[in-house]
């Protein structure tokens, strides 16, 4: 117990976190206020005057197709019928879904439509702070000196990396739930004066919790990577140069599953599963599969990356990192 | 007297490209209850290896070492809380204060953080305390690596290199502590390169060389079986001290001419050299014999003497010249 209280200090009187995590909420507030800025709540007159203005587009596009038929008509059984294909039955004539009034009205932030899109955006920004947190947590006390120094005080190596792991994962989690309930918050407060919180049932925010829930699984697997990678290597920049190593190495066998001829050469590309992780799938498509046009249209070849897919591969990766480094910790000599 | 620590045939091997190296081949020590017990060897001897595997830090081999009466390193998380020890130089986290980094310690070792105060006050950083580390002398992060290690107040105190980087104020005031903690009964074990010091301060002590223990006992031990067997020779003023030398050199003497006297280097028995000097009616005024020092034993135990016109290498000892060779820390 008083290691762990012992850890707890030492995590927050680190700089570096302090940094990051003010780093963090600079962020997240400059997403807020940005998203505050750029909307605003629309009054009945204004869907009024939007739904007009759609209908006066409308009716101006079927002026304009039937004046555009008139001429292609007029040209039939000349040459110059080849501007329109070949034959006026291709000419499109426009359809009012064409015009949805929605799109005349001012930016209105609608919390069903785009708040997981902010959940996205506040896991990303937490794990990429989690991970460098994490790493220069353990990284400097290797680098430091000071992991040497508490072995000669608490001489039992798994302990010691399991509390400090324990505590600094203990604390994200908080920190992160804290402040997803705040972003949570905010965000409502946002829809009510800058948008809409119509259509938010019951399920729309178990959906969203579930949501989060994985957005925190990302999170605590972020910074549990970036310290064990640190621990591993014993040094801050370790778990930063594994972090482009394998950006590096996923690119080139992306690059070179495409040169090989590989059906889906995207899921190679780690994005992709945090993408189908935080949403719960990802499609990728085979466009080699059929001669695809905009007009004629076929069905393409689809691989669906389920978030279960992309956890279980994540939960593999984070048990070898963490387990490899748990054996060096209690197998290495410390000099 | 009981021994508070006991290490016995502790061998350590590093594997490498160029082969397998005996860091430490077979070495043993003892440091009895209540004394202050200098280990010494040149660079490289293992002296750090050693420190590091008693305390947990490195693997051994082979051997058997106990502290306190108790079998580490699988009795190590019970005794290491009557451990205090500083391993090489002082490394801390530069961004903390020294109290911030004392009292961090004392909440992972569960030890009251009252304590931090007292040592700091010891040590003599008191006043320096709410500083960073990484603002901090040599000297001053000694003092921060001698407080943290006195912070548990410990049985036994190892200390590696205590006095680097102090200046000749702070080595004095080290060589007090340490007589001082001695006399309230804790035992320290004091690795340097200071002979002067060790044998200032040090009841006994152990040398090592390329991983093994070439010598140990208490100081006066260790210095009465490598006396010099040198003897100082004054004679008469006025005397042909070239003469005289030149008679006890014909008699197999070897002599060594200085301003005013000269010396015998191998004096086993003086009387033959006033025998020898009275037949040719040469009297002598003083002969005393030539007290070795701690220095010369290590220099002749560890083979490290510097020859003059050679660069002796780092892994070069007596030691190692004898077969085995012995390396790194």
């Amino acid at each position: 117990m008083s290691l762990a209280r012992a850890e707890s200090r030492r995590l927050f009187k680190r700089r570096f976190t302090k940094l990051l995590m003010v780093g963090v909420l600079l962020i997240l507030a400059a997403v807020a206020a940005g998203t505050y800025l750029s909307n605003q709540k629309v009054s009945a007159g204004q869907i009024a005057e939007a739904k007009a203005e759609a209908n006066r587009d409308y009716q101006a596009g079927l002026v304009s197709a039937e004046q555009e038929k008139q001429k292609c008509l007029a040209a039939e059984g000349t040459p110059e019928i080849q501007n329109w294909g070949g034959s006026c039955e291709n000419i499109y004539t426009p359809s009012p879904e064409d015009y949805d009034y929605v799109w005349y009205m001012p930016a209105s932030f609608e919390l069903r439509q785009e708040f997981p899109d902010m959940i996205s955006v506040f896991a990303v920004v937490l794990a990429a702070a989690a991970f460098l947190i994490g790493a220069s947590f353990v990284g400097s006390e290797w680098n430091s000196g000071g992991m040497m120094n508490l072995l000669l005080w608490r001489p039992q190596r798994l302990r010691v990396l399991g509390t400090k792991m324990a505590v600094f994962l203990g604390w994200l989690t908080g920190v992160s739930l804290l402040l997803a309930a705040v972003w949570t918050g905010v965000f409502q407060l946002i829809a009510q004066f800058r948008g809409t919180t119509d259509r938010m049932t019951s399920g729309v925010w178990q959906s969203f919790g579930l949501m989060g829930l994985r957005g925190l699984a990302l999170i605590v697997v972020a910074g549990a990577l970036g310290f064990a990678m640190a621990s591993l290597g014993r040094h801050t920049g370790m778990a930063l140069g594994a972090l482009i190593g394998i950006g590096a190495v996923q690119i080139g066998v992306y690059v070179m599953a495409q040169l090989a001829g590989a059906k889906y050469p995207d899921v190679f590309l780690a994005p992709l599963w945090l993408f189908a992780w935080l949403y719960k799938e990802f499609v990728v498509e085979d466009y080699t599969s059929c001669d695809y046009s905009s007009t004629g249209g076929c069905e393409l070849d689809q691989f669906t990356m389920t978030w279960q897919v992309a956890g279980t591969g994540t939960a593999v990766l984070v048990v070898l990192v963490v387990g490899a480094a748990m054996w060096t910790m209690r197998s290495r000599d410390i000099t | 007297m009981t021994a508070v620590l006991e290490i016995s045939g502790l061998r350590k091997t590093y594997r490498g490209r160029k082969g397998v190296r005996n860091a430490l081949d077979g070495f043993d020590m003892v440091v009895e209850a209540g004394q202050v017990h200098g280990f010494l060897g040149p660079n490289g001897s293992g002296k750090t290896t050693t420190l590091r595997t008693l305390l947990g830090l490195i693997k051994p081999n082979e051997g058997r070492m106990s502290i306190l009466g108790r079998e580490v390193p699988k009795h190590l998380p019970e005794v290491a809380r009557e451990v205090g020890a500083i391993v090489e130089s002082p490394q801390f986290f530069g961004n903390f204060t020294a109290e911030t980094t004392l009292s961090l310690l004392a909440d992972a070792g569960g030890v009251n953080r009252n304590r931090v105060y007292s040592v700091l006050d010891l040590v003599g950083l008191r006043d320096r305390s709410k500083e960073r580390v990484k603002t901090y002398s040599l000297g001053m992060k000694q003092r921060l690596a001698v407080a943290s290690a006195l912070l548990k107040e410990p049985k036994l105190l190892i200390l590696d290199e205590p006095a680097n980087g102090l200046d000749p104020g702070g080595i004095r005031e080290m060589r007090t502590l340490m007589r001082d903690l001695s006399a309230a009964g804790m035992t320290v074990l004091l690795s340097s390169h200071i002979l002067g010091e060790i044998q200032l301060i040090c009841d006994s002590v152990t040398i090592i060389s390329a991983g093994k223990r070439v010598t140990s006992g208490s100081v006066a031990e260790v210095l009465a079986r490598h006396k010099s067997g040198a003897v100082k020779v004054r004679l008469e003023p006025g005397v042909d001290m070239m003469g005289a030398a030149q008679i006890l050199r014909a008699a197999g003497a070897a002599v060594t001419l200085d301003t005013d006297h000269f010396t015998v280097g191998n004096a086993s028995n003086p009387a033959q050299i006033t025998k020898l000097l009275a037949q040719q009616e040469i009297y002598v005024t003083e002969l005393t014999p030539v007290a070795a020092d701690l220095e010369d034993v290590f220099l002749e135990l560890t083979g490290t003497a510097p020859v003059e016109g050679q660069n002796r290498q780092v892994d070069e000892t007596a030691m190692s010249a004898a077969g085995k060779g012995g390396w790194g820390q």
